[in-house]
C-alpha cells in the first residue's frame, strides 16, 4: 500500500506523517510537492497539517488552487482513499471535498493539548479496525478547528452518517466542556458522501507511538491498509 | 536610475556632530577610535556600521573581558562561543546546536512582534549551522497580573512566540514564566532553540575562497528595524514607545520556507559559508562572514531585494528586516543554489564577491558608499573593564524590610493548608497551562514528556536517545545575592536534567542585567559570572555561547539580575527516561538531601515572614512571590549538590527511582503536590507524608533548601537506593507513601496538611487563565 504525503509550501507535519507511515506503519511512503499534477500511483493520499501558505487569507484557502488538489479532486472521484489532518482536513473544505467551514477556536486562541474522541462510524475505509463509540486519546494543535455547516449541511452529515468523529470526555459522552473550539456538534470529523475522504482536526500521526504517550491514532492509519488489501 | 544613485552618494559628505553621534549612541571618544581606524572621517553609512557593530548587542563590549571566565571546553564541545551557536557531539553521528537569546526591549514595546522575530532570530541561528530545529523553549518574566498592563504584554509575548513557532513547525515544549514587580516596565524573553544533524553537516559563517559569490537569500529589505541592536544597547525612557517602527515584524512562513530552502542547497554541496542576518542585518553578516575566514567582502547594493523604492545605503545596511540569509556559494556552482531558493520561491541574488584584502567593500550602483576593515568593526570594537563597585550594604545581609501596611502578623495560628492553597494559585507557581496550551508543543512527534514536568524531553528518531533540556533562572536570588544566585540557576538547571533522567551535557546562558555603566550592576554582572563559572565546572557543563542583555532599565530603575541557565542533557537509553508524578499507590516516597537547614539566616527569616504575607497581601495577588522576595538567598553546596544529583541519575540507570522531581520553588509542599497532580490519562493520586521531628513548619514545608530531589520507589527497591546514597554520603529519608485522594502532611505527629488533590489540582491548573478572563 503506497501513501503519498502532499507538501505545500507551509506545510509543517509532512515529516511527523511520512515518519508515521514508513517507520511506524512500515508501508511505503512518498512526498508529493504541491505543483505535481501526477500522484506517483499512490494507493492513498494523506493531506497533513502546517500552514500551507502561511494560512494567508484563510486557512486553505490558497492551497486549494495547487496543482496537485486537481489531481487529488480526480483521484477521489475515483474512490482513491484521501486523509486530511488538521490543516489537511480545512483544505479539504477549501477544496469542496468535504462540506462545511473552519471558523476560529471559541477562545480565539491556539489549542494545543490531548482531547478524547468518540467514533461515531466504523463504517468508513479509516475506522474498520475501531468500534463504533469507542473514545479515542488523540491530541489537537489548531487555531481554527471551530467547525461550523449550515442546518441543511449538518443534517444531511447525520443522515448519511459522516459525522465519524466527535469530541467527547473520556467516558465518551458528548458534552460542551468536552469541546475544545466550539465545534458543531461536537464535530471532530467528517468524511464525504462517498466515505472515501476523510478530514480530522485531531492529529493521528501524534499519537501512534508509545513513546508520544498515545497509540490511538494508529487504529485509522491500519484502517486504511486493510481497507485498502481488501480493496486489492 | 544613475540620478538616483548620484543623489545618495552625494549625502554621504556630513558633518560630525555631538547630536549625530548621541542619535548613533556612540561616545566621542569612540568617534575617536573610528576616525583613527579609518585614518579618516567617517561618511553617514559607515557611522551607522559602526555605531550598530560597535552596540553593546553586537560588540559585548563591557562583557566580554567577563565572559572569557567561563569554561567553555569539554570533549563534547564540537563549537563553542563565537559561531551563531554552540554545537555539542551526543553520539553517533550526531550532534545538536543550541543557544538562547533576549529579546527583551522589542517585546517590551511591542509584545506581539517583538517576542515573535526573538523566535524568529534564535531559530535562524540554529538551522544557518545546518541543524534542522526540534525544540525550542522560553524563559519569560513579567510584572504582577494584577497589573492590566502586565497582563497586556504576558498575552502579547505568548501570542508572539505561538504565532511564530506554530506556523514555523518547531514544538515549544518548556521553560519559565515568572512574575516580580522588578520586571513590570521591563519584561524579560529569553528565547532558546536546538536543532538536530548529522555531525558531517555542519556549516559555518565563514566567507571563504577569495572569488567565490555572495548571495542574498529570504525575505526582501524593508525601512523596519533599523537601529534595533542600537535600542537594545540603551535605557528606555517615557520616548520608548516613539521606538515602536524599531521593532521588527517576523513572517514565520517565510522562516519555514527559507529554513527548507537553506536546508535542500545545504545538500548541493555547493555552499561554502551562512550566515543569517540578525541583529544590524547586512552588516553584521558581511563583516563578520569576512573576518572569521581572513578575507573581504564587496557587496552592491543596487541588487539587494528591496521592498520600498529609494532606501539609502544606510538603511540597507541596517535594515533588520526578518526572515534573510547571507550565503557564500563556491564559484561556478551559484546556479545550483540558486535553483533551489526558486523552487521555494524565495528570492536568491548574487549581491558581490569574496575579496582578498579584508575589507568590507560596500558599493550602490558601482560607487563606493562604505569601506572599512573587518577587523574594525569586530576584533577592534572596544573592550571596556567597566568599573566595578558592590553595592554599600549588601543585600545578602541586610534585614528583611516586609513593606507592607502593618505590623508584623503577631500570634495567630496559621492555617497552612490555605497558605499551600494559596501558593498552588500564586501566578508563579501555578500551572502554565494557559500559556503552553497555545503553543504547538507535539510537533514533529518527538516530544516525549509533556510541558509542566522537570525538564522537556524529545527523544531523537532513528536511535536510543532522547534529549532533556531545562531553562532556568532566579532573579530574586540573584538580587540577594548575585554569585550564589547564578550558581543555583544551573544547579536547579542540572537538578531538573538529572529528575528526568538525563546526564546534564552543556550550557547556554542569556545574562539579562542593568545599565554597566553603573560600578553595581556591573558588579553583579561579574559576580554572577563567577558563580556560573563554578557550577558549570564542578558539573562539567561548559558553556557553549548565549546572549547577553544589559541596559534593562526603565526611567533608572534596573531589573533584578536575572542570568538564565539552558541546560541540555542526553538521556541514553531512552528507557531510563523519567516523569516527575506519582506512578502507583502504595510506593514508597523518598528525600535524597536535608530535611531542612534549621540554622541558616534563610530559615530565620522565612518563619518571620509568612504570617504578616497571609495577613496583609490580598487574595489576587502572587502570595508566594511576595513571600519569596522578602526571604535571602539560600546558601548552597555545590559538591553537595552533584553528590545529590548522582545519587538520584544512578537510581534511575539502576531502575530503583520510578519517578523524581526537583525540591525548589515552594520548597517540599509545593513538589510534593505537584508529584500528586493528574498528568496526561494518568488520575491525581494522593499521598501521606509523615516527618519526624519538631520543626517550625514555615520551613520544613515551603522552605526552599536546594540540593533536594523527591524520589518514588518500590519497597524492595529501597535498598538498592539507600547503598547508592550512603556511597555518596547523601543523606536519604523515608517520607511517606502514594495512595489515597488526600495530600496528608503530619509534622512530628501532628496533621498539618490535608487537602483533596482533584481540588488542589483544579486551583493550580485554572489559576493563571483567571486572570485573562
Amino acid at each position: 500500500m503506497k501513501f503519498g504525503v502532499l507538501i505545500f509550501p507551509g506545510s509543517n507535519c509532512e515529516h511527523d506523517t511520512y515518519h508515521m507511515v514508513s517507520k511506524v506503519l512500515e508501508q511505503p511512503a512518498q512526498f508529493i510537492w504541491h505543483q505535481s499534477e501526477d500522484l506517483a500511483g499512490c494507493d492513498a493520499i494523506l493531506v497533513p497539517g502546517g500552514f500551507a501558505y502561511g494560512d494567508y487569507l484563510r486557512t486553505g484557502a490558497i492551497a486549494r488552487f495547487s496543482p496537485v488538489m486537481g489531481a487529488v479532486k480526480k483521484f477521489a472521484a475515483s474512490g482513491g482513499l484521501v486523509l486530511g489532518i488538521c490543516n489537511g482536513f480545512q483544505i479539504l473544505l477549501e477544496s469542496g471535498l468535504l462540506p462545511g467551514a473552519m471558523l476560529k477556536n471559541q477562545g480565539l486562541k491556539y489549542v494545543c493539548r490531548h482531547v478524547c474522541i468518540r467514533v461515531e462510524s466504523s463504517a468508513t475505509p479509516f475506522t474498520v479496525s475501531l468500534r463504533k463509540d469507542q473514545v479515542l486519546n488523540i491530541p489537537i494543535g489548531h487555531m481554527e478547528g471551530n467547525y461550523y455547516a449550515d442546518a441543511q449541511t449538518l443534517s444531511q452529515l447525520e443522515r448519511n452518517q459522516q459525522i465519524i468523529f466527535r469530541y467527547c470526555t473520556t467516558q465518551g459522552e458528548i458534552t460542551d466542556v468536552a469541546n475544545p473550539n466550539g465545534s458543531l456538534f461536537n464535530i471532530a470529523g467528517i468524511c464525504n458522501e462517498g466515505r472515501n475522504v476523510l478530514g480530522m482536526m485531531p492529529h493521528p500521526e501524534r499519537a501512534s507511538e508509545k513513546i508520544l504517550g498515545s497509540e490511538d491514532g494508529l487504529l485509522i492509519f491500519e484502517s486504511m491498509v486493510r481497507s485498502m488489501a481488501h480493496a486489492v | 536610475m544613475r540620478s538616483e544613485a548620484e543623489a545618495i552618494t552625494m549625502i554621504t559628505e556630513i558633518q560630525i556632530t555631538p547630536e549625530l553621534l548621541a542619535q548613533h549612541n556612540l561616545t566621542e571618544e569612540e568617534y575617536q577610535r573610528i576616525a583613527s581606524c579609518l585614518g579618516r572621517q567617517p561618511n553617514l553609512t559607515e557611522l551607522g556600521i559602526f555605531s550598530v557593530m560597535w552596540s553593546e548587542h553586537c560588540s559585548y563590549k563591557s562583557s566580554k573581558v567577563h565572559l572569557k571566565r567561563l569554561p567553555t571546553t569539554g570533549p563534547r564541545i564540537l563549537q563553542g562561543p563565537g559561531e551563531n551557536a554552540g554545537i555539542i557531539d551526543i553520539g553517533d553521528d550526531y550532534a545538536i546546536a543550541f543557544k538562547i537569546e533576549s529579546h527583551n526591549h522589542p517585546s517590551f514595546i511591542e509584545p506581539y512582534q517583538g517576542a515573535a522575530t526573538g523566535v524568529g532570530g534564535i531559530l535562524r541561528d540554529i538551522f544557518t549551522m545546518g541543524a534542522r530545529p526540534i525544540a525550542a523553549m522560553n524563559s519569560l518574566r513579567f510584572g504582577p497580573l494584577t497589573q492590566v498592563h502586565n497582563r497586556r504584554i504576558m498575552e502579547g509575548v505568548v501570542a508572539g512566540i505561538a504565532g511564530y513557532g506554530n506556523c514555523f513547525g518547531v514544538p515549544t515544549i518548556g521553560g519559565e514564566v515568572v512574575f516580580e514587580e522588578s520586571y513590570s516596565q521591563n519584561p524579560l524573553v529569553n528565547a532558546f532553540a536546538l536543532g538536530i544533524f548529522k555531525k558531517n553537516q555542519i556549516f559555518y559563517g565563514r566567507a571563504s575562497g577569495v572569488g567565490n559569490p555572495v548571495i542574498y537569500v529570504g525575505s526582501k529589505t524593508g525601512r523596519d528595524g533599523i537601529h534595533g541592536a542600537t535600542m537594545a544597547s540603551a535605557e528606555f525612557d517615557e520616548e520608548s514607545e516613539s521606538k515602536r517602527p524599531n521593532v521588527q515584524v517576523g513572517d514565520p512562513f517565510m522562516e519555514k520556507l527559507l529554513l527548507e530552502a537553506c536546508l535542500e542547497a545545504m545538500k548541493t554541496g555547493a555552499i561554502v559559508g551562512i550566515q543569517d542576518m540578525g541583529a544590524a542585518g547586512l552588516t553584521c553578516s558581511t563583516c563578520e562572514m569576512g573576518s572569521r575566514a581572513g578575507t573581504g567582502m564587496e557587496v552592491d547594493l543596487q541588487f539587494v531585494p528591496q521592498r520600498e523604492t529609494g532606501m539609502s545605503p544606510y538603511e540597507i545596511m541596517l535594515s533588520e528586516s526578518q526572515e534573510r540569509m547571507l550565503l557564500v556559494a563556491e564559484k561556478g556552482r551559484e546556479e545550483e543554489i540558486l535553483q533551489v531558493f526558486r523552487k521555494w520561491e524565495i528570492d536568491a541574488v548574487v549581491i558581490g564577491w569574496v575579496t582578498d584584502d579584508a575589507i568590507l567593500r560596500v558599493k550602490h550602483f558601482g560607487q563606493v558608499v562604505a569601506e572599512i576593515p573587518n577587523r574594525a568593526l569586530t576584533d577592534e570594537a572596544p573592550v571596556y573593564h567597566r568599573p566595578l563597585k558592590p553595592p554599600e550594604i549588601s543585600p545578602a545581609t541586610s534585614p528583611v524590610q516586609l513593606d507592607l501596611p502593618g505590623p508584623e502578623g503577631g500570634q495567630g495560628k496559621l492555617d497552612f493548608n490555605e497558605v499551600l492553597g494559596r501558593f498552588l494559585r500564586s501566578p508563579t507557581l501555578a500551572s502554565k497551562e494557559w500559556v503552553y496550551q497555545q503553543y504547538d508543543h507535539m510537533v514533529r512527534t518527538n516530544t516525549a514528556q509533556l510541558p509542566g514536568a522537570d525538564a522537556a524531553v524529545v527523544r531523537i528518531k532513528g536511535t536510543d536517545k532522547a534529549l532533556a533540556m531545562s531553562l532556568d533562572g532566579n532573579g530574586r536570588y540573584c538580587k540577594k545575592d548575585p554569585r550564589r544566585g547564578a550558581q543555583i540557576a544551573v544547579a536547579e538547571s542540572c537538578r531538573n536534567l538529572i529528575c528526568a533522567g538525563a546526564q546534564p551535557i552543556a550550557a547556554t546562558n542569556c545574562l539579562n542585567f542593568g545599565n554597566p555603566q553603573k560600578p553595581e550592576i556591573m558588579w553583579q554582572f561579574s559576580e554572577a559570572i563567577d558563580g556560573i563559572a563554578e557550577a558549570c565546572l564542578t558539573f562539567e557543563t561548559p558553556v557553549t555561547g548565549g546572549n547577553v542583555s544589559f541596559y534593562n532599565e526603565t526611567l533608572g530603575e534596573g531589573i533584578y539580575p536575572t542570568p538564565v541557565i539552558g541546560m541540555v542533557g542526553l538521556i541514553e537509553p531512552i528507557r531510563d527516561g523519567r516523569g516527575s508524578w506519582f506512578v502507583d499507590d502504595g510506593d514508597m516516597i523518598v528525600l535524597l538531601g536535608p530535611l531542612i537547614d534549621p540554622d541558616c539566616a534563610y530559615s530565620k527569616a522565612a518563619k518571620e515572614t509568612l504570617r504578616s504575607c497571609m495577613r496583609w497581601i490580598p487574595l489576587e495577588e502572587d502570595l508566594y512571590a511576595r513571600w519569596a522576595n522578602l526571604l535571602p538567598c539560600p546558601p548552597i553546596d555545590l559538591q553537595q549538590e552533584k553528590r545529590v544529583q548522582t545519587t538520584c541519575l544512578e537510581g534511575i540507570r539502576s531502575r530503583a527511582i520510578l519517578s523524581a522531581h526537583d525540591c525548589s520553588e515552594g520548597g517540599l509542599a509545593i513538589a510534593l503536590a505537584e508529584m500528586s497532580f493528574s498528568h496526561f490519562t494518568a488520575s491525581a493520586k494522593g499521598a501521606t507524608i509523615e516527618i519526624p521531628g519538631a520543626h517550625a513548619l514555615e520551613n520544613v514545608l515551603f522552605g526552599e533548601y536546594q540540593s533536594r530531589i523527591l524520589v518514588t520507589v518500590k519497597d524492595h527497591d529501597l535498598p538498592v537506593l539507600e547503598r547508592i546514597a550512603h556511597t555518596h554520603s547523601v543523606r536519604i529519608t523515608r517520607i511517606g507513601k502514594v495512595g489515597g485522594n488526600q495530600l496528608r502532611i503530619f509534622v512530628d505527629g501532628s496533621l498539618v496538611v490535608s487537602q483533596d488533590v482533584h481540588d488542589a489540582e483544579k486551583g493550580w491548573r485554572t489559576s493563571l487563565g483567571h486572570y485573562f478572563d
